[in-house]
């Protein structure tokens, strides 16, 4: 990640009551999500590295000084962005297609490199029969489908989504979702993902900033933030870690499929798949429990040696172990979660060897499925 | 003027609580231009009978139009001749009580130009606007529009007039320099020292009576009666001359 | 024309004129004004909404008087008049135009400033992530979204300078053909008791106001309902 490549954005002041100091930087290419507890001044970044909302900061994008500390500021209709707001925020008074097209340039740009493409991003989002109604007509996830296509329309070099399916319901962010993962993989272009949904995370994000109180409190890739004691995810009652492993076999009769991953290997319910395809997997803590021996035989599938990293006590009676996979301990990590006086009578240490004993692993769909 | 109107009011209400026991309340309708002499005459009306005469200023068309529509005005005192003969004419008004209480004098005044020799003012014409009441709704308008015509001067005249919709306005319109000069009545100079005036010669113009009559709502009305037996008397028609009006034609 | 004679139709045809460029005029200078009202954070903000209203709440008579003042040879109006040679903007069209602007202009601000105010920051906000220069969203967004608003203050601009008599009473003239407008001319068949005259001509106006504005407002429910 070299200094020309990457977003670099650093903002420091009050708004109001409320002070944000919150720096983070990202790599060109691939969704970085903002993520953290409603308040915590996730969109008041955003806004910053729009320049929706001015206050004293840096923001470099792709080389491009969009702010410095030396009072240069581009305005936002200056800044090659795109930006796809909470609620859709359609134009009321003009068409889909028009809406589409507000912010595309004047000339026809779809020869040059790297260029998106109007008829591709229409039936990137699935939005083709849509284009002659009015957004009056539209249904929120339809809506929130065409913003994201205007905002992509205007050729931007970098993308911002503040919630994008916050507004939406359950049914209809599961319709979505997908949209966004093809979108991901298709496009060329970094996007700043806002969210308080950690599942949305999970499925869409290579890297994670999590914020609180206007503070970042911990940048990296969502695996490593998640099973930091010291950040509130890993301390949280539904606690869990999810990464990446790729399919190593399907037992279709019985509905399994199997993933390797760094140190080990892990067995889950879902429809077979093909070997060799990457897929997400979640382990909540509370669904993980250690043995010092390896247990005999149980209705648990997944037994996998690992070892402890670290504990930290909660405020439950209860603790919370980070764990890494393999007998070397240097695998993937796992959280699990159980009584303080469960690792007191089992003795349990940093360092120790143990077998972690995971109830229950979800499998995030693959392509072509449902979520 | 405000002012000792203000005295006057308070002076007719003091004498009044001194008023003999069946004290009467008329209410007359007064044309416009008649306003000040009209507030002096009823001042002086309330300390010597006791009466009270209610004032309503306004313009004597409107005036008309109410009265036939059963306005409560008990007197009227018209700035014309016409509308009180239409008045009894019409069995509104009681005949044998109407009377030329004042007869209107027309002054051309400017705040611009030297008018002192009116004359020649107006056939010289070196002025963009000249001012005059509109002749269909005040009898002074049509004053103007003769004197002119006298002086056969109207046609050259006739594009630059402009009318106000009353002798009020006629007037505001000189006073505020939008028209260099024009035609007023000389009541409503009274007091009005800036700009230079020529007082039209009775002769060019047809006179403007201004005519009062006891309205049939006032029929059996003491104080309606006392006001214009009041209004014929000499203490009125002193205030009358003093305020610019003539009282007979000689 | 028409089979109207003169004295009835030139002051139709001079308050329609007059009504239709003061409705025009005050759209221009009224819309900029309304912008400001909905979106500045000036504190004398109000104090300037106060005065632009004060029209609304002033006898015609006073609004009359110094208008006369503003317009005359002590005014401005006077100022601008001497550039062709004339003395000052009253007994005029143009200051018939100048008086209805005045006397309707708080008709016409209040209801474009509310369509601002309705717009809101965030379909501007939306225009300026699209490379929409604030120049350009003005027009393309701001002003389309607002439109009702501006149609309601354009009924309302015109309704209100038709049945307008006070103001223009006050420094018309009541020149034949310049500033006789249906008013004045009302006035004058009244005073002389033309009824026949009098009635036709506010008959007639009062027809054809409501027509115009029966006709915009259903226009304007049109307007809102399409949007595309």
């Amino acid at each position: 990640m070299t200094a020309t490549h990457a977003i670099r954005a650093q903002f420091r002041g009050t708004i109001g009551k409320f002070a944000l100091d919150a720096g983070f930087t990202a790599p060109a290419k691939g969704v970085t999500a903002l993520f953290g507890p409603s308040g915590c001044g996730k969109t008041t970044v955003l806004r910053c590295i729009a320049g929706l909302l001015r206050i004293n900061g840096v923001c470099e994008i792709d080389g491009e000084v969009w702010q410095d500390q030396n009072g240069a500021f581009l305005p936002t209709h200056k800044r090659p962005l795109g930006y796809v707001f909470q609620e859709a925020s359609l134009f009321q008074h003009l068409s889909v297609r028009r809406n589409l097209l507000f912010g595309a340039p004047r000339h026809d740009s779809s020869g040059t490199k790297g260029a998106i493409v109007f008829d591709e991003v229409v039936e990137l989002l699935g939005i083709t029969r849509l284009l002659d109604r009015s957004p009056r007509n539209l249904s929120g996830g339809e809506r929130q489908r065409v913003a994201i296509g205007r905002a992509l329309l205007s050729q931007p070099k970098l993308l911002l989504m503040d919630e994008p399916l916050s507004a939406l319901d359950r049914a209809t962010k599961n319709e979505i979702l997908p949209f966004l993962e093809r979108l991901r993989d298709h496009l060329n272009l970094p996007v700043v993902y806002i969210t308080h949904d950690i599942a949305e995370v999970e499925r869409l994000a290579d890297q994670m900033v999590l914020m609180e109180k206007g503070h970042v409190i911990g940048a990296g890739p969502l695996e490593d933030l998640q099973s930091d004691p010291s950040l509130p995810l890993a301390t949280a009652r539904d606690a869990a870690v999810s990464f990446e492993g790729v399919v190593q076999a399907s037992e279709e009769a019985y509905g399994l499929v199997t993933l390797k991953l760094r140190g080990g290997v892990l067995t889950a319910p879902a429809p077979p798949a093909p070997v060799g395809e990457r897929r997400r997997i979640r382990v909540i803590a509370s669904d993980v429990s250690l043995t010092r021996e390896a247990p005999g035989r149980s209705s648990i599938l997944n037994v996998l040696p690992a070892r402890i990293v670290s504990m930290k006590p909660l405020d439950t009676n209860e603790v919370v172990v980070v764990v890494a996979l393999g007998s070397d301990g240097t695998g993937a990590r796992l959280l699990s979660r159980m009584m303080r006086k469960s690792w007191g009578e089992l003795g349990l240490a940093e360092g120790m060897s143990v077998y972690a004993q995971v109830k229950a692993v979800a499998l995030a769909p693959g392509r072509g499925e449902l979520g | 003027m405000k002012l000792t109107g203000l005295v006057a009011a308070l002076v007719g209400f003091l004498t009044s609580l001194a008023a003999p026991v069946h004290a009467d309340v008329t209410h007359v309708a007064v044309a416009a231009n008649f306003t000040e002499p009209a507030k002096e005459i009823a001042a002086l009306f309330k300390q010597k009978t006791g009466h009270e005469a209610v004032l309503i200023f306004g313009a004597s068309g409107a005036f008309y139009t109410q009265i036939t529509h059963s306005a409560p005005f008990e007197v009227f005192l018209s700035a014309d001749a016409e509308r009180p003969k239409m008045a009894v004419d019409n069995g509104y008004a009681v005949p044998d009580t109407l009377f030329t209480y004042a007869i209107g004098k027309l002054v051309l005044w400017s705040r611009v130009i030297d008018v002192t020799n009116g004359e020649a003012a107006l056939k010289a014409g070196n002025f963009q606007k000249l001012s005059i009441a509109n002749p269909v709704a005040a009898p002074y308008g049509t004053a103007a529009v003769e004197t002119m015509k006298a002086l056969g001067a109207y046609d050259a005249l006739k594009p630059k007039i402009v009318q106000g919709n009353s002798i009020a306005q006629a007037f505001q319109f000189i006073d505020t320099r939008n028209a260099e000069l024009g035609f007023v009545a000389l009541s409503q100079l009274h007091g009005v020292t800036e700009g230079t005036r020529w007082e039209v010669p009775l002769k060019l113009h047809a006179p403007i009576f201004q005519d009062a009559v006891l309205l049939k709502t006032g029929a059996n009305s003491e104080a309606s009666k006392a006001f214009l037996a009041f209004l014929k008397g000499p203490e009125a028609r002193a205030i009358i001359a003093k305020f610019g009006y003539v009282l007979e034609l000689s | 024309m028409l089979g109207m004679p003169d004295e009835i139709w030139v002051p139709i045809k001079l308050t329609i004129e007059l009504a239709t460029i003061s409705t025009l005029s005050l759209l221009v200078v009224a819309t900029p004004l309304a912008w400001w009202l909905a979106r500045s954070k000036a504190w004398f903000k109000e104090a300037a909404a106060a005065i632009v209203s004060l029209p609304m709440v002033l006898p015609p008579t006073v609004l009359g008087f110094y208008l006369l003042i503003a317009l005359g040879p002590d005014g401005p109006g006077g100022l601008i008049a001497s550039l062709w040679g004339a003395r000052t903007l009253a007994f005029t069209f143009t200051g018939l135009v100048i008086g209805s602007i005045l006397s309707s202009m708080p008709f016409v601000v209040q209801p474009i400033r509310n369509a601002f105010a309705a717009v809101g920051d965030r379909p501007l906000e939306v225009a300026s992530t699209l490379r929409a220069s604030p120049r350009r969203a003005f027009w393309t967004v701001a002003l389309p979204l607002a439109s009702p608003g501006l149609l309601t203050g354009a009924v309302l601009g015109f309704a209100h300078t038709v049945g307008e008599f006070g103001v223009i009473l006050m420094i018309g003239g009541n020149i034949p053909g310049r500033t006789r407008v249906m008013s004045t001319a009302i006035f004058d068949f009244v005073e002389t008791m033309r009824w026949r005259e009098a009635n036709l001509l506010a008959g007639g106006m009062v027809a054809f106001a409501f027509v115009v504005i029966l006709a915009m407002t259903l226009l304007e429910k049109r307007f809102t309902r399409a949007g595309a």
